[in-house]
Protein backbone atom coordinates (compact mmCIF):
# COMPACT_ATOMS: atom_id res chain seq x y z
CA UNK A 1 0.00 0.00 0.00
CA UNK A 2 1.02 3.40 -1.05
CA UNK A 3 1.93 5.76 1.82
CA UNK A 4 1.87 8.76 -0.34
CA UNK A 5 -0.28 11.52 0.37
CA UNK A 6 -2.16 13.06 -3.12
CA UNK A 7 -3.87 16.36 -2.70
CA UNK A 8 -7.68 16.82 -3.83
CA UNK A 9 -8.89 20.62 -4.93
CA UNK A 10 -12.05 21.38 -5.95
CA UNK A 11 -13.64 25.20 -6.35
CA UNK A 12 -16.83 26.91 -7.04
CA UNK A 13 -18.59 29.83 -7.59
CA UNK A 14 -22.09 30.98 -7.55
CA UNK A 15 -24.08 34.42 -8.14
CA UNK A 16 -25.46 35.62 -4.69
CA UNK A 17 -28.57 37.15 -6.42
CA UNK A 18 -29.57 33.27 -7.78
CA UNK A 19 -29.30 32.39 -3.89
CA UNK A 20 -31.68 35.28 -2.85
CA UNK A 21 -34.17 34.28 -5.71
CA UNK A 22 -33.97 30.70 -4.58
CA UNK A 23 -34.94 31.74 -1.33
CA UNK A 24 -37.84 34.42 -2.18
CA UNK A 25 -39.31 31.81 -4.42
CA UNK A 26 -39.01 28.62 -2.32
CA UNK A 27 -38.41 30.06 1.29
CA UNK A 28 -37.97 27.43 3.92
CA UNK A 29 -37.82 24.42 1.80
CA UNK A 30 -35.25 25.62 -0.71
CA UNK A 31 -33.08 26.58 3.01
CA UNK A 32 -34.29 23.17 4.85
CA UNK A 33 -32.66 21.34 2.10
CA UNK A 34 -30.04 22.39 1.53
CA UNK A 35 -28.38 24.00 4.72
CA UNK A 36 -27.81 22.83 8.05
CA UNK A 37 -29.36 24.53 11.21
CA UNK A 38 -25.98 25.58 12.70
CA UNK A 39 -25.07 26.93 8.70
CA UNK A 40 -28.33 28.85 8.88
CA UNK A 41 -27.49 30.69 12.27
CA UNK A 42 -23.96 31.20 10.40
CA UNK A 43 -25.79 33.32 7.83
CA UNK A 44 -27.49 36.11 9.83
CA UNK A 45 -27.86 39.43 8.81
CA UNK A 46 -29.90 41.77 5.85
CA UNK A 47 -31.28 39.55 3.24
CA UNK A 48 -27.94 40.60 0.99
CA UNK A 49 -25.78 39.67 3.77
CA UNK A 50 -27.27 36.29 3.92
CA UNK A 51 -27.72 35.38 0.69
CA UNK A 52 -24.25 36.27 0.11
CA UNK A 53 -23.45 33.81 3.18
CA UNK A 54 -25.21 31.13 1.76
CA UNK A 55 -24.23 31.51 -1.34
CA UNK A 56 -20.63 30.86 -0.31
CA UNK A 57 -21.38 27.93 2.12
CA UNK A 58 -23.24 25.91 -1.38
CA UNK A 59 -20.28 27.26 -3.02
CA UNK A 60 -17.96 25.18 -0.27
CA UNK A 61 -20.76 22.63 -0.58
CA UNK A 62 -20.40 22.02 -4.15
CA UNK A 63 -16.72 22.45 -4.27
CA UNK A 64 -16.31 19.96 -1.73
CA UNK A 65 -18.69 17.43 -3.63
CA UNK A 66 -15.99 17.89 -6.24
CA UNK A 67 -13.04 16.81 -3.82
CA UNK A 68 -15.40 13.82 -2.94
CA UNK A 69 -15.83 12.31 -6.96
CA UNK A 70 -19.02 10.59 -6.03
CA UNK A 71 -19.82 7.99 -8.35
CA UNK A 72 -24.27 7.67 -9.02
CA UNK A 73 -25.86 9.20 -6.00
CA UNK A 74 -24.50 12.35 -4.38
CA UNK A 75 -24.32 12.94 -1.10
CA UNK A 76 -27.49 14.93 0.55
CA UNK A 77 -25.94 18.78 0.70
CA UNK A 78 -26.92 18.46 4.62
CA UNK A 79 -24.08 16.03 4.79
CA UNK A 80 -21.61 18.88 3.45
CA UNK A 81 -21.87 21.33 6.19
CA UNK A 82 -19.55 24.45 6.42
CA UNK A 83 -18.96 24.72 10.35
CA UNK A 84 -18.10 28.55 11.22
CA UNK A 85 -15.96 28.80 14.72
CA UNK A 86 -16.01 31.43 17.00
CA UNK A 87 -12.63 33.41 15.68
CA UNK A 88 -14.15 33.67 12.00
CA UNK A 89 -12.68 30.87 9.69
CA UNK A 90 -14.60 27.89 8.63
CA UNK A 91 -13.94 23.88 8.21
CA UNK A 92 -16.06 21.43 6.50
CA UNK A 93 -17.78 18.63 8.37
CA UNK A 94 -19.33 15.28 6.94
CA UNK A 95 -21.53 12.78 7.67
CA UNK A 96 -23.63 10.19 5.94
CA UNK A 97 -22.17 9.02 2.37
CA UNK A 98 -20.74 12.36 2.31
CA UNK A 99 -18.48 10.95 5.01
CA UNK A 100 -18.44 7.33 3.69
CA UNK A 101 -17.34 9.04 0.52
CA UNK A 102 -13.87 10.79 2.24
CA UNK A 103 -13.66 7.54 3.87
CA UNK A 104 -13.19 5.56 0.77
CA UNK A 105 -10.91 8.17 -0.84
CA UNK A 106 -8.83 8.08 2.51
CA UNK A 107 -9.24 11.91 3.16
CA UNK A 108 -7.62 12.36 6.70
CA UNK A 109 -8.02 16.59 6.32
CA UNK A 110 -10.24 19.25 4.61
CA UNK A 111 -9.75 22.71 4.36
CA UNK A 112 -11.46 25.29 2.78
CA UNK A 113 -11.70 29.22 1.88
CA UNK A 114 -15.34 30.95 1.38
CA UNK A 115 -15.52 34.04 -0.10
CA UNK A 116 -17.82 36.97 -1.33
CA UNK A 117 -17.74 40.42 -2.94
CA UNK A 118 -20.58 41.66 -4.62
CA UNK A 119 -22.60 39.19 -6.47
CA UNK A 120 -20.23 36.43 -7.12
CA UNK A 121 -19.70 33.92 -3.89
CA UNK A 122 -16.56 31.01 -4.35
CA UNK A 123 -14.98 28.72 -2.20
CA UNK A 124 -11.76 27.13 -2.48
CA UNK A 125 -11.68 22.76 -0.57
CA UNK A 126 -8.22 21.10 -0.43
CA UNK A 127 -8.07 17.72 0.53
CA UNK A 128 -5.20 15.41 1.57
CA UNK A 129 -5.99 11.69 0.85
CA UNK A 130 -4.63 8.52 -0.13
CA UNK A 131 -2.72 8.42 -3.30
CA UNK A 132 -4.11 5.07 -4.19
CA UNK A 133 -6.96 6.11 -6.49
CA UNK A 134 -5.68 9.50 -7.52
CA UNK A 135 -1.95 7.85 -8.63
CA UNK A 136 -0.70 9.24 -12.15
CA UNK A 137 1.32 7.64 -14.54
CA UNK A 138 5.05 8.66 -13.70
CA UNK A 139 7.42 8.77 -16.63
CA UNK A 140 10.42 9.14 -14.47
CA UNK A 141 11.50 12.13 -16.46
CA UNK A 142 12.81 14.70 -14.57
CA UNK A 143 10.87 17.53 -13.29
CA UNK A 144 11.36 20.88 -15.71
CA UNK A 145 10.82 24.37 -14.10
CA UNK A 146 8.20 26.36 -16.20
CA UNK A 147 8.90 29.90 -15.12
CA UNK A 148 5.79 32.31 -14.80
CA UNK A 149 7.07 35.67 -15.51
CA UNK A 150 7.82 38.31 -12.99
CA UNK A 151 11.16 38.70 -11.26
CA UNK A 152 13.83 36.06 -10.40
CA UNK B 1 -47.94 17.57 -20.95
CA UNK B 2 -45.53 16.51 -18.57
CA UNK B 3 -42.89 17.12 -21.49
CA UNK B 4 -44.28 20.88 -21.56
CA UNK B 5 -43.80 21.18 -17.80
CA UNK B 6 -40.28 20.10 -17.63
CA UNK B 7 -39.47 22.63 -20.50
CA UNK B 8 -41.71 25.41 -19.02
CA UNK B 9 -39.73 24.89 -15.61
CA UNK B 10 -35.98 24.60 -17.09
CA UNK B 11 -37.09 27.98 -18.72
CA UNK B 12 -37.80 30.01 -15.84
CA UNK B 13 -35.06 27.86 -13.23
CA UNK B 14 -32.70 26.64 -15.39
CA UNK B 15 -30.68 30.00 -16.14
CA UNK B 16 -29.71 28.48 -19.39
CA UNK B 17 -28.42 31.04 -21.70
CA UNK B 18 -30.16 29.38 -24.76
CA UNK B 19 -34.08 28.94 -25.72
CA UNK B 20 -35.44 25.80 -23.93
CA UNK B 21 -37.36 24.85 -27.22
CA UNK B 22 -34.09 23.84 -29.25
CA UNK B 23 -33.10 21.67 -26.55
CA UNK B 24 -33.42 18.30 -27.53
CA UNK B 25 -34.82 15.07 -25.10
CA UNK B 26 -31.82 14.28 -25.38
CA UNK B 27 -29.03 17.11 -24.96
CA UNK B 28 -27.20 17.23 -22.10
CA UNK B 29 -28.11 20.20 -20.10
CA UNK B 30 -25.15 20.75 -18.17
CA UNK B 31 -22.91 21.17 -20.88
CA UNK B 32 -26.30 23.66 -21.92
CA UNK B 33 -25.01 25.68 -18.66
CA UNK B 34 -27.06 24.18 -16.57
CA UNK B 35 -25.34 24.79 -12.87
CA UNK B 36 -25.53 22.80 -9.85
CA UNK B 37 -27.68 25.46 -7.72
CA UNK B 38 -29.93 25.98 -10.77
CA UNK B 39 -30.21 22.24 -10.96
CA UNK B 40 -31.74 22.32 -7.01
CA UNK B 41 -34.30 24.97 -8.29
CA UNK B 42 -34.97 22.76 -11.15
CA UNK B 43 -36.09 20.49 -8.39
CA UNK B 44 -37.51 22.31 -6.18
CA UNK B 45 -40.01 23.63 -8.72
CA UNK B 46 -40.88 19.99 -10.32
CA UNK B 47 -41.56 18.67 -6.33
CA UNK B 48 -43.90 21.66 -6.79
CA UNK B 49 -45.69 21.14 -9.84
CA UNK B 50 -45.57 17.20 -9.78
CA UNK B 51 -46.39 16.82 -6.21
CA UNK B 52 -43.31 14.57 -5.55
CA UNK B 53 -40.13 14.74 -3.26
CA UNK B 54 -36.65 13.49 -4.87
CA UNK B 55 -35.25 11.37 -2.35
CA UNK B 56 -31.06 11.43 -1.82
CA UNK B 57 -30.55 8.32 -4.40
CA UNK B 58 -31.93 10.38 -7.08
CA UNK B 59 -30.26 13.43 -6.31
CA UNK B 60 -27.31 12.24 -8.63
CA UNK B 61 -26.32 14.87 -11.92
CA UNK B 62 -27.47 12.18 -14.20
CA UNK B 63 -31.30 12.45 -12.62
CA UNK B 64 -31.13 16.00 -14.54
CA UNK B 65 -28.76 16.01 -17.17
CA UNK B 66 -31.94 16.00 -19.89
CA UNK B 67 -35.16 16.56 -20.31
CA UNK B 68 -35.24 12.63 -21.09
CA UNK B 69 -33.98 11.68 -17.79
CA UNK B 70 -35.83 14.33 -16.21
CA UNK B 71 -38.84 12.81 -17.58
CA UNK B 72 -37.60 9.06 -16.40
CA UNK B 73 -37.17 10.83 -12.88
CA UNK B 74 -40.63 11.67 -12.58
CA UNK B 75 -42.12 8.68 -14.30
CA UNK B 76 -40.16 6.60 -11.64
CA UNK B 77 -42.17 8.71 -8.61
CA UNK B 78 -45.58 9.67 -10.22
CA UNK B 79 -45.76 5.72 -11.18
CA UNK B 80 -47.69 4.72 -14.10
Amino acid sequence: MSTRTAIRVGTDVVAVHQVADSVARFGTRYLQRIYTEHELGSCEGSPAIRAASLAARFAAKEATIKVLRPVGHQPDWRSVEVRRHSAGFCTMALSGHAAELADQAGIADLAVSLTHEGDVAAAVVVALCDSGADAVERSGAPLVPVHCGGAE
Amino acid sequence: MMDESIRNILAEHGNLPLDVAKIRDEDDLYQAGLTSHASVNVMLALEDEFGVEFPETMLCKSTFESVAAIRVALSALTGP
